[in-house]
C-alpha cells in the first residue's frame, strides 16, 4: 500500500473502515446483550447465579437440561401443539381467503366492486384490540372458549392479504392473462396454473406476516381462554415471571425455545419478510 | 346481460369466505360494541337495560379513559420518535459496502423474532429489582409507579428495532444512486449528502414507520400484562388493558365505550396509514 500513490488517502481509509467496524460491532453488543443475558439466566443454576458475586455476564453452573425440562414442566409441550395447531389454520385459511378475494378484485368483473373493496380494508381500522369485547362475548354465547375454534375464527381472514396479493395479481402481465384466455383456461385453472405460481414471491412474503401475527399474538387467547389447558406457548409465558426465583431458569428457557420457531421460519425466508415488511413502505 | 350476472355471481362467490369473516369478526362486533355501549348489563350478563348515550358522556370522560388514554399516549410518546432514531441510526450504520456486512443487518433485524411476550421476559431478567442489571438506581424500575412506563417501554424499543431497521435500511437503498453521485460531485460531505439527499429521499418511508409504530403502542398489552399487571398503582394500565378488564359481563357496557373510544383513535391513525400505503404503491405503477 505504501508504494501506491495514493497511500495516504487509503490509509485513512483504513481507518474509516475499522471505525465503522467497531461502530456496527458496539450496536450489535447492545442489542444481543439482552438476548445474552437470557440465554445466561437459563443456563445457569439460578441459585448459584444470583449468589455469585456480581451476578456474572456468563453462565455459571450450566444446567443444559434446563430445556427439556422446559419442555416437561408447566405443559409447555401441550402449548407447543395449542400454538402450532392454531397458527396452521390460521396462515392456511388467510392464504386461501385471501386469495380468492384478491382474485375476484383483480380479474373478474362484478357490480360494487370498489365498494366491496373498500369494505375489505377497512376491516383495518378494527383490529382486535378494538373488537375483543364483543367479539369475546360472541365466543361465549358459542362456547367456544378454551377451544381451537376460538382461538382461531376472528383471524381467516386478513385486508392485509387481500391487498397484498391483489397488487401483485395486477402485475401480472397482459400477455399472459390473454395467452390463458385463448387457451380456454377457466377462472380456477387461471389462479392454480398461471396467477398463483407467477405471485409466488408476494404469497410467500404475505405467508410469513400471517405466521409472525398468528403464533405471536397475545390478546386474544389470553381474552378466551381461561383454562391453563387451552393456553398457547405465549400464554404460558406469563406464568414465567411470576414464578419462584429457584426456577426463574425453566420460564425464561422456555421464552427461548418460544422464540425458535420464528427464528427459523425468518432464517430460512429472510428475502421474503424483508419483501413483506416493506411493502408498501418503499417505492420500487 | 346474462354473462354479465354469471360474473358477478363468480365475483361474489370468491368474495363470500372473506366477507363472511369480516362481517362476523369485525363488522358485526363494531355495530356491537356502539350498541352495548348503550346498555348496561347485570352481574352475569343475562339482563341489560338502556341507559342511552349518557354512558358515553360518563365514561369517555372518566378518570379511567382519560387516564388509560394518558399512560398509551405516554407509550407512544416513549417509543415511537425514539424508536424511529435509533431504525435511522441502525440502517446508515449498516448501509455500506463491508465484507460481512450481511451478518450485522442480520443481527440488527433479528428483535422482530421475539414476540411482545417473548421480550417482557428478556426484559423481566434484565430489570428484575433483585438481580436485574437495568434496575435501580437506572431509571427503569417496575416496582416505582413513577418509572414503571419506562421500562415497559423499554421493551417495546427494543422489540421494535428489527422492524424499523428493516424498513428505514431499505428506504435508504431504495435512493437512487445517481443523487448520492451528484451531491458528492458538488463537493458535500456524507454527513451534509444525508440530509440533503438521502434523509428527504426516505421522509415518506419514515412517515409509514412513524404511523406503524404509533398503531402497536395503541395496541400495546402483552409486555404490560406480562411485567407489570397494569401495576404498580395501576401506573401502567393502558387502554387495551382497561379494556381487557372490562370483558366481565357486569363492565361490558362501559368496556364497549372504552372500545369504541379506542377505534375513533385508531383509526384516525389507521386512514393516514392508508392513505400513505396507497399513495406509495400507486407511485410504481
Amino acid at each position: 500500500m505504501a508504494t501506491d500513490v495514493d497511500g495516504r488517502r487509503r490509509d485513512l481509509g483504513w481507518i474509516r473502515t475499522a471505525g465503522w467496524y467497531t461502530l456496527l460491532t458496539a450496536l450489535s453488543v447492545v442489542i444481543l446483550f439482552p438476548v445474552w443475558m437470557t440465554i445466561v439466566r437459563a443456563l445457569s443454576n439460578p441459585v448459584t447465579w444470583s449468589f455469585e458475586r456480581g451476578q456474572p455476564p456468563y453462565p455459571v453452573d450450566v444446567e443444559w437440561n434446563v430445556f427439556s425440562r422446559a419442555f416437561n414442566e408447566a405443559n409447555f409441550d401441550r402449548q407447543f401443539v395449542i400454538s402450532a395447531v392454531a397458527t396452521t389454520i390460521i396462515v392456511g385459511a388467510q392464504l386461501f381467503t385471501s386469495v380468492l378475494a384478491a382474485y375476484a378484485f383483480a380479474f373478474v368483473d362484478f357490480r360494487f366492486k370498489k365498494l366491496l373493496f373498500a369494505v375489505c380494508m377497512a376491516t383495518l381500522m378494527l383490529p382486535i384490540e378494538v373488537t375483543l369485547v364483543a367479539n369475546s362475548r360472541t365466543i361465549r354465547e358459542l362456547e367456544w372458549t378454551n377451544s381451537i375454534q376460538g382461538l382461531t375464527a376472528p383471524f381467516l381472514a386478513s385486508a392485509l392479504g387481500i391487498f397484498l396479493l391483489r397488487q401483485g395479481f395486477l402485475g401480472i402481465p397482459r400477455d399472459l392473462r390473454d395467452a390463458a384466455a385463448l387457451d380456454g383456461f377457466g377462472h380456477l385453472r387461471f389462479l392454480w396454473r398461471v396467477a398463483i405460481p407467477v405471485t409466488r414471491p408476494v404469497i410467500a412474503a404475505f405467508t410469513v406476516l400471517a405466521f409472525l401475527g398468528a403464533w405471536n399474538s397475545y390478546l386474544w387467547p389470553r381474552a378466551i381462554t381461561d383454562d391453563a389447558e387451552w393456553n398457547t406457548v405465549q400464554i404460558g409465558l406469563r406464568a414465567a415471571t411470576n414464578a419462584n426465583p429457584d426456577s426463574l431458569n425453566v420460564g425464561v428457557a422456555a421464552a427461548l425455545i418460544a422464540a425458535l420457531p420464528v427464528l427459523l421460519i425468518l432464517a430460512f425466508f429472510q428475502r421474503h419478510i424483508v419483501r413483506g415488511l416493506t411493502a408498501g413502505a418503499v417505492k420500487g | 346481460m346474462i354473462a354479465r350476472l354469471r360474473r358477478s355471481l363468480a365475483g361474489y362467490g370468491l368474495l363470500a369466505p372473506a366477507l363472511l369473516i369480516f362481517v362476523a369478526f369485525s363488522f358485526y362486533p363494531l355495530w356491537r360494541i356502539i350498541w352495548l355501549g348503550l346498555h348496561q348489563q347485570n352481574r352475569a350478563g343475562t339482563a341489560q337495560r338502556w341507559v342511552g348515550p349518557s354512558q358515553y358522556v360518563d365514561v369517555l370522560t372518566g378518570d379511567d379513559f382519560r387516564e388509560g388514554l394518558w399512560i398509551t399516549t405516554q407509550f407512544v410518546l416513549l417509543t415511537v420518535p425514539l424508536g424511529v432514531v435509533l431504525g435511522i441510526l441502525l440502517a446508515v450504520a449498516a448501509n455500506r459496502r463491508l465484507k460481512g456486512i450481511k451478518v450485522f443487518q442480520v443481527i440488527f433485524s433479528s428483535t422482530i423474532a421475539s414476540s411482545s411476550a417473548v421480550t417482557a421476559v428478556i426484559f423481566f431478567v434484565l430489570l428484575q429489582p433483585s438481580v436485574g442489571y437495568l434496575s435501580d438506581p437506572w431509571i427503569f424500575d417496575l416496582l416505582d409507579p413513577d418509572r414503571a412506563i419506562y421500562a415497559v417501554a423499554l421493551t417495546g424499543v427494543w422489540q421494535n428495532l428489527g422492524l424499523t431497521f428493516i424498513i428505514t435500511l431499505a428506504g435508504l437503498q431504495a435512493v437512487p444512486e445517481e443523487l448520492l453521485e451528484a451531491s458528492r460531485l458538488d463537493g458535500f460531505g456524507s454527513v451534509r449528502t444525508f440530509f440533503r439527499v438521502s434523509l428527504p429521499m426516505i421522509t415518506p418511508t419514515l412517515l409509514f414507520l412513524s404511523v406503524a409504530l404509533t398503531v402497536f403502542g395503541l395496541q400495546a398489552f402483552a409486555q404490560i400484562d406480562v411485567l407489570t399487571d397494569g401495576g404498580p398503582a395501576r401506573s401502567t394500565e393502558v387502554l387495551v388493558y382497561k379494556i381487557f378488564n372490562a370483558t366481565e359481563p357486569r363492565r361490558l357496557g362501559e368496556g364497549s365505550v372504552m372500545s369504541v373510544g379506542l377505534f375513533v383513535v385508531t383509526a384516525l391513525v389507521a386512514a393516514a396509514q392508508f392513505r400513505i400505503l396507497e399513495r406509495r404503491v400507486h407511485y410504481g405503477d
